[in-house]
């Protein structure tokens, strides 16, 4: 078994994260953390749905947040993927990509301020960047041959219209409606910087421990999430984005004056404006690498590798739960119900949750990320095994696991972990902000102590080593022969 | 209409020569038929004509190249892409003009599949999506026809009356055909292909099916 490079990388990347356990900041801290644990969910099993009407409008705000961002997203991603071959380009979609929503909310708050924009912007920014790349993989998968057949002479735009889309159509409405998803998830986070969208809401009821408040959102949310197919109709499509933006909110008056000090003033390195010149710069940046990048970056790494690990266990240890090989119907829907839970909560509101319960350690991070990835790929997983159609004869229970299903999915299985590598990396960095010292934490820092340059060096960074992880990522899965659909 | 000649036609695959060098002069009202083994080299020759005749021809390729996501009026449409403006073409997209649809749909007729006007192609049979790319190449309507196996997967009677519009449709064509006897009845000249080279080239009346079998 050790001479299959799958099993050998895989044993290479435990390792590491055996390793990185050593390093880890790993703790259970709060004084009371059962109790604390045991209220939540007693919210969870008594939501009040009936506090105040602030939750209909956050419910409101999120979905209307969500349409407008990735419609825009969507419509530039298109447009970005029709010259996606050239490397300018290509470049510039995966550096906006490799900068969380977050972080692009962060950036716009400090210019834009608490304007819808910075909210639309956050999303449609990053997401133009993977649509792009999404929407040219699709239509560069398009059956040449019957380009070759038109009559030469047919304008570019009928050649288009009538070999390409209608070929790719399919595949970019599904792609497109799962990014809806992610971009309601994306949506309600934003209410964590301040945006009026459910993170906003959830933020207010933990901190007053109305842990019901908080349940009720999280339940709605759910709903909001599992019944899509049932309002996202294609009829309603154009109801929905024409009508999306008179429901963002009026938020405040944007300043023109504070976009033009952001650019001329707050963004340049601290040297330069008090005129210390070229000289200042390089104790400025050594300081910055040193003391705030280096760490941001260990701890970055040390905590996606751990969570990489832990995301593939959990993987492997959920997809039974809805695979058709294993439990009659009732199980197998409890799974389900499971599973849907696990990938329809953000990362970011898993591990704000379990901070909260926990207090602050690399722990609520790494089960946070483990539990939400792992819901994603065991759910793909689990639906791939149910397509397995196994000898009459074949052995049950264990057996049936590690001989028959386990060595069949295995290679989809770490295709879509290494996929999920730089996604994870990108919400690690991001959960700094809620107080673990990845690179997250030292950006969330530098903005509150009114230190955007330094914030701006600290987010490309973070960009940098996304797109370095994701570079990684796809030469492993180009090394093992793994191939996967984009996952978010 | 002039004829054409043919000259120096090479094609290569992974560096090992697949066809010629060759020469074949075609001469207008020809109905030519390509003849030989699988692997001979018809549909690479086909493809080098198509290369150098490119806007005089309707193509017929062996994977027929249609928009399975279309329906079969458009396939067919796409015959004429390069005779409608951009704005025409999208509309005919989302809702085809009556004059189209009639045109269309008494070409299909022709082809006996009427009712499937609007049946998306990933649908059909094999030999129903075989007419359609031959709608297609009947609806450009170019003088010269270039057809690789454009009656693999139809049935006898289907077969007969599908070469029957081919013959008639077009002044001048080359078929790509490894069925010798419609190759003896609908084409004027036979030629034959072996190694990449022409092994025959004789008028069909002055050929009995005996004489290309020697080709296989």
């Amino acid at each position: 078994m050790l001479s299959s490079p799958t099993v050998r990388t895989s044993l290479i990347f435990l390792a590491i994260a055996l390793v990185g356990l050593l390093f880890a900041d790993i703790a259970i801290t709060a004084s009371n953390p059962w109790r604390d644990l045991g209220n939540f969910f007693l919210g969870i099993v008594t939501p009040n749905f009936f506090s105040s009407e602030g939750l209909m409008t956050a419910l409101l705000r999120t979905v209307a947040f969500a349409f407008v961002g990735v419609a825009l997203g969507g419509i530039a991603g298109f447009l970005l993927a029709l010259v996606y071959r050239s490397l300018p380009v290509r470049m510039f979609c995966a550096f906006v990509r490799a900068i969380h929503e977050l972080f692009w909310a962060l950036i716009f708050l400090q210019f834009f301020g608490f304007h819808p924009l910075t909210g639309v912007l956050a999303i449609a920014i990053p997401y133009a960047g993977i649509f792009a790349k999404v929407y040219s993989e699709i239509l560069e998968e398009a059956d040449p041959e019957p380009g070759r057949a038109l009559p030469p002479g047919t304008g570019v735009i009928s050649a288009f219209l009538y070999t390409r889309i209608p070929d790719c159509w399919v595949k970019m409405r599904t792609y497109t409606a799962y990014r809806l998803e992610c971009g309601l998830r994306s949506s309600a986070i934003l209410g964590f910087v301040g945006l009026p969208t459910l993170g906003f809401y959830l933020e207010a009821s933990f901190s007053q421990g109305l842990y019901s408040d908080a349940g009720a959102m999280l339940i709605l949310f759910y709903i909001l999430i599992a019944t899509m197919p049932l309002w996202v109709r294609p009829k309603l499509l154009p109801v929905y984005i024409l009508g999306a933006p008179f429901f963002l909110g009026e938020g405040l008056p944007i300043v023109w004056g504070n976009v033009q000090r952001f650019f001329t003033e707050d963004i340049v390195p601290a040297p330069l404006r008090n005129g210390e010149g070229l000289a200042g710069l390089t104790p400025w940046l050594n300081d910055l690498m040193i003391n705030e990048a280096m760490p941001g970056i260990w701890n970055t790494i040390v905590l996606t590798q751990i969570a990489l690990v832990a995301t593939g266990i959990i993987s492997l240890l959920a997809f039974p739960l809805i695979s058709n090989h294993f439990g009659g119907p009732i199980r197998r829907n409890a799974g389900h119900v499971a599973l849907v839970i696990a990938r329809s909560t953000p990362e970011y509101i898993l591990a704000y949750i379990l901070l909260q319960l926990w207090g602050p350690s690399m722990l609520p991070a790494v089960v946070a990320l483990a539990l939400h990835n792992g819901g994603i790929i065991g759910h793909l997983i689990g639906r791939q095994t149910s397509s397995i159609k196994l000898r009459p004869d074949a052995p049950s229970g264990l057996n049936r696991y590690g001989w028959e299903l386990v060595p069949r999915v295995y290679r989809s299985f770490l295709a879509f972990l290494f996929y999920r590598w730089e996604i994870i990396m990108r919400e690690t960095a991001i959960l700094g902000i809620l107080g673990i010292y990845t690179l997250g934490f030292y950006v969330d820092s530098a903005i509150q102590n009114i230190r955007f340059d330094r914030a701006m060096v600290l987010i490309l960074v973070t960009a940098l080593l996304n797109i370095g992880v994701d570079t990684l990522g796809r030469y492993i899965r180009r090394k093992l022969a793994l191939q996967t659909m984009p996952t978010c | 209409m002039s004829g054409f000649d043919f000259s120096g036609l090479t094609a290569s695959f992974s560096g090992k020569r697949v066809i010629g060098p060759l020469s074949l002069q075609i001469n207008p009202g020809e109905k030519i038929a390509l003849v030989g083994k699988s692997g001979a080299g018809k549909s690479t020759l086909i493809r080098l004509i198509h290369e150098r005749v490119n806007r005089d021809s309707s193509l017929i390729p062996q994977e027929l190249g249609l928009v399975s996501a279309l329906s079969v009026f458009h396939n067919v449409y796409m015959g004429q892409l390069d005779k409608h403006a951009t704005w025409y073409n999208t509309v005919t997209l989302a809702r085809p003009f009556a004059k189209d649809r009639t045109e269309v749909n008494s070409l299909l007729q022709s082809l006996g599949m009427t009712e499937k006007l609007w049946t998306p192609t990933a649908s059909l049979s094999g030999g129903q999506r075989q007419r359609v790319a031959i709608a297609r190449a009947l609806y450009r309507n170019a003088p010269v026809l270039l057809a690789d196996e454009p009656v693999s997967a139809l049935d006898g009677p289907m077969a007969h009356s599908v070469m029957t519009l081919l013959r008639d449709g077009f002044s001048t064509s080359i078929i790509a055909l490894h069925d010798v006897e419609l190759a003896l009845k609908y084409c004027t000249r036979i030629v034959g292909i072996q190694d990449g080279q022409i092994a025959l080239d004789e008028a069909a009346e002055r050929l009995a099916a005996s004489d290309i079998m020697s080709l296989y």
